[in-house]
């Protein structure tokens, strides 16, 4: 199953929509209720990272018997530095994203922390991409 | 463990949406502003308790499988927020306590801290 979403920067009352929408699929699938925790919640993470830090995005997702692959490919400033940008508290959020209830530095380590699998590739100036892969069964 | 029903008669609070779930129960509560946070917490069927009052603290409560959220200082809940909320069952009350007294009397009750 493959299905995909545009996301739009800056646009914080949608966003949640896509993430809500993998999570019927997940359940209707049957699939284990902590898996889709962890699944949704990176994949929310992730969304809120496009809406809040980049310009536009589109996010991918492959479902199959075994697995989840979420790609989310946004166009925008990129990451200059994985690793420090991965580090909790570090944070470049303005106080509009700080004021919508995020922006402390916490989702790129949370993600980490809810993925079976978390890549993530970045180019300054041009976008970043995200790739989160769960597994169903251990 | 404690009752919807029962949060909101300790809260002086009204419920917006998910009267239905009254009778269901919440075993632990989380106190934040910050969405960044509460989606780090681990635990199931969580109580809520905010002042963010926006429909990205009720996306928050449906992927963390929050069952409730409870407004403080009787903030004004968007229909935007009330729809999202009924799609997931999940209860939103509206307390007029500050987030500091609402937190008070439902620890005092019993409903243990997430840390
Ligand atoms: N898609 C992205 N495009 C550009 N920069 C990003 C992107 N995702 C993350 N970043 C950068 O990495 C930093 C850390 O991201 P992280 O998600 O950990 O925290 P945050 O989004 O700032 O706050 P929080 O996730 O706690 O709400 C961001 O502040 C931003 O500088
Ligand atoms: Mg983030």
């Amino acid at each position: 199953m493959h299905f995909e979403f545009k996301v739009e920067g800056g646009n914080f009352s949608r966003a949640g929509f896509p993430s809500s929408e993998v999570k019927k699929r997940l359940k209707q699938l049957n699939v284990d209720g902590s898996v889709i925790k962890r699944t949704v919640v990176a994949l929310y993470e992730a969304e809120v990272n496009i809406v809040a830090h980049a310009y536009s995005g589109v996010i991918s997702v492959d479902i199959d018997a075994g697995k989840i692959i979420i790609t989310l490919a946004d166009e925008g400033p990129g990451i200059p530095d994985i690793r420090k940008a991965m580090e909790i508290g570090y944070s470049t959020a303005t106080p509009e994203v700080r004021e919508m209830g995020f922006g402390a530095g916490m989702g790129l380590s949370n993600m980490n922390s809810n993925a079976d699998k978390l890549e993530i590739t970045s180019e300054v100036g041009k976008g970043t991409t995200v790739v989160i892969t769960n597994y169903f069964h251990e | 463990m404690m009752k919807i029903k029962d949060v909101v008669a300790l809260l002086d609070g009204s419920v917006i949406t998910g009267i239905e779930n009254n009778e269901s129960s919440v075993d632990m509560a989380f106190a934040s502003d910050l969405m960044s946070d509460v989606l780090t917490v681990k635990t199931d069927n969580l109580l809520l308790l905010t002042g963010l009052v926006n429909v990205q603290a009720i996306r928050t409560a449906e992927m963390s499988d929050i069952t409730c959220v409870v407004f403080v200082r009787n903030k004004r809940v968007t229909e935007e927020m009330t729809t999202v909320a009924r799609e997931n069952r999940i209860t939103i009350i509206q307390s007029p306590y500050s987030m500091y007294k609402a937190s008070g009397i439902l620890f005092e009750a019993g409903i243990q801290p997430v840390y």
